[in-house]
């Protein structure tokens, strides 16, 4: 990066303002943003949705829709490219310009062959024979790790799995030898073994063409990890960008220093709670004047609202590359203002479950050996049952009294299937499920069914989705008390002002509607909603993934302080683990349908005995530079197989680094013995691997 | 390729809740307001849809009290008057056969209005049912029903419609039943393909988790979430109904005579346009006064009921 300094930046952005005409008045969404980029360099563009990130990118491409208004200035090298037209534009973009998008289903086309896609993005901008093209095709899956290549290249996308089709995109990117490669959250859309190796293949693209990488992402773990240079957006403003061991090592505006304490480390094993940083982004339509983090900033002072702060540089050692627009950025150091911490630290609840030990409290949630199939049909009218897929086999659960069980695993691996088979209340293909004590296939009558009904409750994931639009709040926290039989009029009235207190929201809000409400507002609705029957048992499906950065802390802190006040117990399934990591007391990792380890989170998280625990450990980028650096990633090949084999053996075997390892009798034995949940010690620390 | 830009609208509702000192003001008054009381309020302030309330009200008063100003009844024959233009005696005329076209007007009117809104009314509510349920239990219901629903679109209903009112004789009740059975289906088809999207919704799940019935999840939060759709199938039902009601009063298999219905004045006068167009006109503009009001409270009542409409303004 130091070389690449002295040269002349391929790409540079000044005064970019973009805005977009509404219905409520012009929305500002981006304003002001500079920025040079060299080559070589990975610049990573960090903010919430809204904060103006994406619309930046867009509008470097040239790519916002035409009643958008742009001004300033974006030159490559020499040449201006926002008075160019669409036409010219083409030129440049999938030439100089390689882009990667989210989701890489609707990236491709899907009836044309791969290759034939990578071939057409090559005789767009080059004169370049159909043979070669082709042949450049094949080495740039290969470059990109797609394995056999040469066949690989007549496949369609769907034929695909979608790590493999980000990775096609990224060959496709860079098929042109592009200066520039703008990655718009190239990884959101994957599980997190597939992102740590798209985040290789990008680095590998960004090395072997010599390109500028701007990447774009909500999350500070890949930009940690990836990123030369840092860019915090708010607003639609950078409020503070700087080199990135200094921007994470020695963040100076409170923005970054919030958005920093905000995010659960899976490296971390003390459980302070997160900083939450109050309220919800501005909405972009006539601003006040002023800082826009103003009414959020727990130091702000008079002289914010007066004006709003430049991008000024600050002193530091390296003269020149960190800047903050802070009025205060001055006086911050190591996340504290004249000694005090920016953001005070809040005081953790003692758990209940700290005070018995685990075996003395009763079991809330027990489910034994709960399988689930799902039958293949094959047929247009006579369906026949062609195989079965294999979703859940095998699970056992327990979940003590006051006490949170994380599920983890990566999508497809079977744990949306048990949460459904144990909110169905209906008697499981084979294994038992008992709900405090009954056994759910002996219920009887809807009676029954209301009173287990009442102990289980469950929590969404998307807060949109699962509030009905037509009902306002009261009536939406009102539904499961009337379901469970509660028609007295007052007594409602009082329980729902009582669980809107509950989750820190007016009671005198209760006549909205759900879309008046902002996203981890809209969460806290659901979860009173849960709470309206006072269960034992909240079930939470992925409750915060949906959730920006600095409210999914609020959401975290509230669930914790429920479970403490309540003495609730949580079954909590989530894909990001350090969220896991942050509430749970004992987590449990599923692969294929099955449990491959289950244990305390800090024996789980400190001393990960499965090879894919311990692969999916590694692959969750933390959100500090020094440590991504130092970190050993076990990179697992390939993905999810899929859930139709019933054939014994262990079903990690086809990705398993350890298995590698071993000599032939015992893969033998991997292959041939379906393994276990077993413990070395007399502990519930349990793995499912014959050889740890 | 995906654009993948943030949501660029700002969410109107948010704007809505800072900008409304109005909303602030009746919460601090305390009282929550009840689901009924805030559609009501939001429907009250759109005057276009309040405007189209006082028409059809006018046009109901009209019918049904409009014979009070006239001696004549529908049927009452004038043979010293045969085909006059109005005139003091006859406000808007006579017809051919010397009945007075006010009284025919106000009794058309009436009919007309009990057809088409009796119609309208029950194929919405039928439709919307039928479709949500066959959605919503899947399986074996919803192949069942699909299957009567399939069935009776292929049936060549206007035949199977005009044969019937003629046994009957051109009963108006027999016609609105009939007109009731042959019509559904084609919105029952449409509310199952919306309902078969809804049912996936987490917030179905969410009912269901809870305990509520499926009953009440139908009837709660299905059917109201495709309130929209059905609002605008009723006001246009209206309309078609009053069509359909014509067409076969014209082939002759609709409201027989001596009774009359707008569907029938229409027809009638539609004949005779260049020579007596007062005989078109009473009619026409009575029909035209109908659609309209039922397309403005149609428009009000959608805003009203859908939370994200701009126009129901804040709540």
């Amino acid at each position: 990066m130091s070389n690449s300094l002295q040269s002349r930046p391929v790409l540079s952005v000044r005064d970019l303002e973009v805005s977009f005409p509404s219905e409520a008045g012009r929305v500002q969404a981006v304003r002001g943003v500079d920025f040079d980029l060299f080559p070589g360099q990975t610049l990573g563009i960090v903010g919430e949705s809204g904060s103006g990130k994406s619309v930046t990118s867009m509008a470097v491409m040239g790519l916002l829709p035409d009643h958008a208004a742009i001004s300033g200035s974006v030159a490559l090298e020499d040449r201006e490219l926002l008075q160019l037209n669409d036409r010219q534009m083409s030129k440049i973009r999938g030439r100089d310009f390689g882009m990667i998008f989210q989701d890489p289903l609707s990236s491709l086309t899907p009836i044309f062959s791969v290759g034939r896609q990578i071939v057409e993005a090559q005789q767009v901008h080059q004169e370049v024979n159909r043979n070669l093209a082709w042949k450049r095709a094949v080495e740039l899956l290969d470059l990109v790790g797609i394995p056999n290549a040469a066949d690989r290249a007549r496949s369609f996308p769907h034929e695909f799995s979608g790590g493999m089709r980000q990775r096609v995109v990224i060959a496709m990117a860079i098929a042109n030898n592009p200066r520039v490669i703008i990655a718009d959250e190239p990884t959101t859309a994957l599980d997190v073994t597939v992102q740590a190796q798209i985040l290789e293949v990008l680095e590998l693209a960004r090395t072997e063409t010599g390109a500028a990488l701007i990447l774009i992402t909500h999350d500070l773990g890949v930009v940690a990890g990836t990123a030369d240079e840092v860019m915090v957006m708010y607003a639609g403003r950078p409020v503070e960008k700087a080199p990135v061991d200094e921007l994470f090592a020695r963040p100076r505006m409170p923005y970054t220093i919030g958005l920093l304490g905000a995010v659960p480390r899976v490296d971390a094993a003390e459980r302070r709670p997160l900083v939450p940083i109050q309220g919800n982004p501005p909405l972009l339509i006539d601003q006040p004047p002023g800082c826009p983090f103003q009414p959020r900033c727990p130091i702000s002072v008079p002289e914010c609202a007066a004006q709003e702060p430049e991008l000024a540089v600050l002193p530091t050692t390296h003269p020149g590359s960190h800047s903050a627009a802070c009025i205060r950025a001055g006086q911050i150091h190591d996340g504290t203002i004249t000694g005090a911490s920016v953001y005070p630290v809040q005081q953790a609840s003692p758990a209940p479950s700290e005070v018995l030990p685990r075996e003395q409290r009763g079991t809330v949630l027990e489910v034994k050996a709960l399988t689930k199939t799902f039958p293949l049909l094959k047929g247009t009218l006579l369906k026949r049952r062609v195989g079965s897929v294999f979703a859940v086999s095998g699970v056992d659960i327990d979940i003590r009294q006051g006490e949170t069980l994380g599920l983890v695993g990566e999508s497809g691996c079977g744990k949306t299937t048990t949460l459904l088979e144990i909110m169905n209340l209906r008697p499981p293909d084979h294994g038992s499920i008992r709900i405090g004590g009954v056994d759910v296939a002996g219920l009887k009558g809807r009676g029954q069914e209301r009173a287990l009904r009442r102990k289980l409750q469950m929590v969404f994931q998307d807060p949109m989705g699962a509030l009905d639009p037509r009902l306002t709040v009261f009536d939406i926290l009102a539904e499961p008390l009337q379901a469970v039989g509660e028609s007295d009029r007052a007594t409602i009235e009082s329980r729902v002002g009582e669980l809107m207190e509950l989750v820190r929201l007016d009671p005198e809000q209760s006549d909205r509607f759900p879309n008046a409400f902002s996203g981890g507002q809209r969460q806290r609705i659901g979860i009173a909603r849960a709470l309206a029957t006072k269960p034992e048992l909240l079930v939470l499906d992925e409750p915060v993934s949906a959730l920006d950065v600095s409210i999914q802390a609020g959401v975290i802190n509230l669930l914790n302080e429920l479970k403490a006040k309540l003495g609730l117990s949580y079954l909590f399934v989530a894909h990001d683990l350090s969220v896991v990591r942050h509430i749970s007391d004992r987590v449990a990792v599923m692969y294929l349908g099955r449990i491959v380890e289950i244990g305390t989170v800090d024996r789980v998280f400190e001393d990960p005995r499965h090879p894919y625990t311990q692969a999916l450990l590694s692959a969750i980028p933390v959100p500090d530079p020094q440590v991504e650096r130092a970190r050993e990633r076990v990179i697992l090949r390939g993905d999810l197989p899929s859930a139709t084999d019933s054939s014994p053996g262990c079903r990690f075997v086809s990705r398993c680094p350890l298995h590698l390892t071993l000599d032939d009798t015992h893969r033998a034995r991997c292959a041939g013995e379906t393994p276990e949940l077993s413990g070395r010690e007399a502990s519930d620390h349990l793995n499912a691997c014959h050889f740890r | 390729m995906n654009a993948n830009l943030p949501e660029l609208q700002p969410r109107i509702d948010d704007v809505d809740t800072q900008l409304s000192p109005l909303e602030e003001r009746a919460a601090t008054r305390g009282r929550r307001l009840t689901r009924r009381r805030l559609y009501l309020r939001r429907f009250l302030r759109n005057k276009g849809a309040v405007a189209g309330l006082v028409i059809l009200a006018l046009l109901i008063l009209f019918a049904l009290l409009g014979s009070l100003f006239t001696p004549y009844v529908f049927n009452d024959v004038d043979f010293t008057s045969l085909t006059m233009p109005p005139s003091p005696e006859h406000v808007f005329g006579t017809n051919e056969t010397g009945n007075d076209t006010y009284a025919q007007a106000v009794h058309g009117l009436q009919r007309s209005l009990v057809i088409a809104l009796s119609v309208s009314l029950l194929t919405t509510l039928i439709s919307a049912f039928v479709g949500a349920a066959a959605a919503y239990f899947g399986g074996t219901t919803e192949k069942a029903i699909l299957g009567i629903v399939h069935f009776l679109m292929v049936v060549p209903s206007f035949l199977i419609l005009a044969l019937v009112s003629q046994s009957a004789g051109g009963d108006w009740r027999v016609l609105i039943i009939v007109l009731t059975v042959f019509g559904w289906m084609y919105n029952a088809r449409v509310v199952w393909s919306l309902a078969t999207s809804l049912r996936e919704r987490e917030y179905v799940q969410a009912a269901r988790f809870m305990g509520v019935g499926s009953m009440r999840i139908v009837l709660r939060h299905l059917i109201p979430n495709i309130g929209s759709l059905l609002i605008v199938s009723f006001t246009i039902g209206v309309v078609t109904t009053v069509q359909g009601e014509t067409a076969l009063s014209f082939i002759g298999f609709g409201v027989q005579p001596p009774d009359v219905s707008l569907g029938t004045m229409l027809s009638d006068g539609a004949n005779t346009v260049s020579s007596a167009p007062w005989l078109f006109y009473a009619p026409a503009v009575l029909v035209t006064l109908l659609t309209v009001s039922m397309a403005l409270i149609g428009d009000g009542l959608r805003d009203a009921l859908d939370p994200t409409s701009r126009s129901g303004g804040r709540a």
